[in-house]
């Protein structure tokens, strides 16, 4: 059975076996195919004893060099934040407006509150807090909840109308067709007189009768010239800014079944200077107060 | 070198050669196995991870049904640039009821693990209808269909029971609840005192904008919601959770 012979065709040993007939070249593997082969056994050896590898009946191997992912991730973490903590640690001990006031802390702030605008907040306000419809513009001079720094503060720490946190804001406009409050002529009256603070074009007589019941039903919150309450997040109406869109009926289902928007509260998401960066960057977006 | 040479010697014998193997075999296995028996977990010990509520489950089921999973993996891995991305790296713990989790190895979208919390329920509604509505670079598509299909439940208790049988600490309670659970968690003004005792953190109301059905928009918004925020990390240290 193992007799070795040489293949007449290709000039290369056959290895012996044989099975019906059919006989096996002896085509050894390349020789450095085998050393790589050799040096991988050689190379888990190592590892073995290097990192962690082996399950026991109480754990694992740990490795001589100890290392674990989640305390690597310490470690690159504190480093990362050693390299920004001549900033981090400023701006942690500083409120908004002292940041803002020292030109070397608004720098890092603007840059640092821009990456973490763009991972957590761009998603409703859009990029460079352009907004869109039903997610405020934060680009301009138009504030519902106010622009300064502190107020921004206040609402990015516990967002609005959210069931997480019970400093959360919340202004809440009464659904004033669909609770019957106002009958449908009312509205209609109102819708009209809204569009004429607005500037807008509107039938003036039937403005007029909306006056009154705006005067009646809306100036508590929205303010007897229009101009909005910012304590209970009631919109100015004067200022050519609409939340959700400016045609009639629009203004109308906002009047009669109000659409409120929800602003998660970031307060322990994010870092507290973080939620300071932001603050600085939103403010300086164009519309600060 | 010897050894190599006298292979022969194993190969022709086919009764030893399977010897060998089953031995060469049960080494691996046992080194594999024994000590997940004697190891008593190696899951974290973390405080806050619960069952999933019947309409979070439901969710989870549309969540496979749709195929999520092939571009949203639920998975933050302990590195850096994932850590100040998504917030902490994923607890073993945090995945435990779940049958199958949703670890994924596929991000063309972003990472979900800790996505509960971080968008209002508008903006899901608006984002599934209309991905593009509201993030103009998405090429996420809609799925404007969950907001017309209702979710049927009827077998929602049997649901619960058969993952309690692969291990989800359901009680009894849980799944006699399971029906009015669902119902009530996507109806505005409902007396949620007992559902939210079942299922701290649960997001409740009229979570679709549409308060008379409970669609499945509602469900994978209850899902999507409550994704990552079960464990509150404010205390934990990495030496509490090594493994």
């Amino acid at each position: 059975m193992a007799t070795v012979e040489r293949d007449e065709v290709t000039g290369v040993d056959t290895t012996g076996h044989e099975w019906d007939g059919i006989k096996e070249l002896n085509n050894p593997l390349p020789k450095w195919w085998l050393y790589v082969f050799y040096a991988s056994i050689a190379f888990s050896v190592l590892w073995w004893i290097l990192f962690p590898a082996w399950p026991s009946s109480t754990g694992y191997t740990p490795g001589l060099l100890g290392s674990n992912q989640r305390l690597e991730l310490d470690t690159r973490l504190a480093e990362a934040r050693a390299a920004q903590a001549v900033f981090l640690e400023r701006i942690a001990a500083a409120d908004a407006a002292e940041v803002a006031a020292d030109p070397e802390l608004l720098q890092f702030a603007l840059a640092g509150g821009e990456r973490h605008f763009k991972d957590n907040c761009a998603g409703c306000h859009g990029l460079g807090g352009a907004g869109q419809l039903h997610y405020p513009t934060l680009a301009d001079d138009a504030w519902i909840w106010g622009g300064s720094l502190d107020s921004i503060q206040q609402t990015i720490r516990h967002g609005i109308r959210n069931e997480d946190d019970p400093d959360a804001r919340f202004g809440i406009m009464p659904a004033f067709g669909a609770d019957e409050i106002l009958s449908r002529e009312e509205i209609a009256g109102v819708v009209q007189y809204v569009l004429a603070l607005g500037g807008q074009d509107h039938d003036a007589a039937l403005a007029a009768t909306g006056q009154e019941t705006y005067e009646l039903n809306c100036a508590a919150c929205h303010g007897e010239d229009g101009k909005g309450i910012r304590d209970l997040g009631a919109p100015n109406l004067t200022d050519a800014v609409w939340l959700y869109g400016n045609t009639p009926e629009e203004i109308a289902a906002q009047i009669s079944r109000p659409q409120h928007g929800v602003m998660p509260a970031w307060q322990g998401r994010l870092p507290e200077e973080v939620i300071t960066m932001l603050t600085v960057y939103v403010h300086n977006l164009g519309g600060g107060e | 070198m010897n050894l190599i040479k006298h292979h022969g010697k194993i190969e022709t014998r086919a009764s030893v050669l399977a010897i060998l193997i089953l031995i060469t075999v049960s080494i691996g296995g046992l080194v594999e196995i024994v000590p997940l028996f004697k190891i008593e977990s190696t899951i974290e010990k973390v405080e806050g991870v619960r069952p999933y509520s019947p309409l979070e489950q439901v969710g989870r089921n549309i969540y496979i049904r749709e195929g999520c999973y092939n571009c949203h993996s639920q998975m933050i891995r302990p590195f850096r640039d994932e850590a100040e991305r998504y917030g902490h790296y994923s607890l073993a713990a945090e995945s435990m009821y779940d049958h199958p989790f949703q670890w994924g190895s596929k991000r063309t979208g972003p990472d979900l693990a800790r996505v509960g919390g971080k968008y209002s329920n508008d903006w899901h509604v608006a984002h599934m209808v209309d991905p593009r509505a509201v993030v103009p670079e998405s090429i996420m598509p809609g799925y404007h269909f969950l907001l017309e299909r209702e979710v049927g439940y009827h077998d929602i208790a049997e649901h619960l029971r058969t993952l309690g049988i692969v291990g989800v600490p359901y009680t009894e309670e849980m799944i006699e609840s399971a029906a009015a659970d669902l119902r009530d968690q996507a109806t505005p003004d409902a007396d949620y005192d007992g559902l939210l005792a079942r299922y701290p953190k649960a997001v409740v109301g009229d979570l679709d904008g549409r308060p008379n059905e409970v669609t499945e928009m509602d469900a994978v918004i209850a899902y999507l919601q409550i994704l990552g925020r079960m464990v509150d990390f404010t205390d934990i240290r990495t030496e509490d959770i090594l493994q």
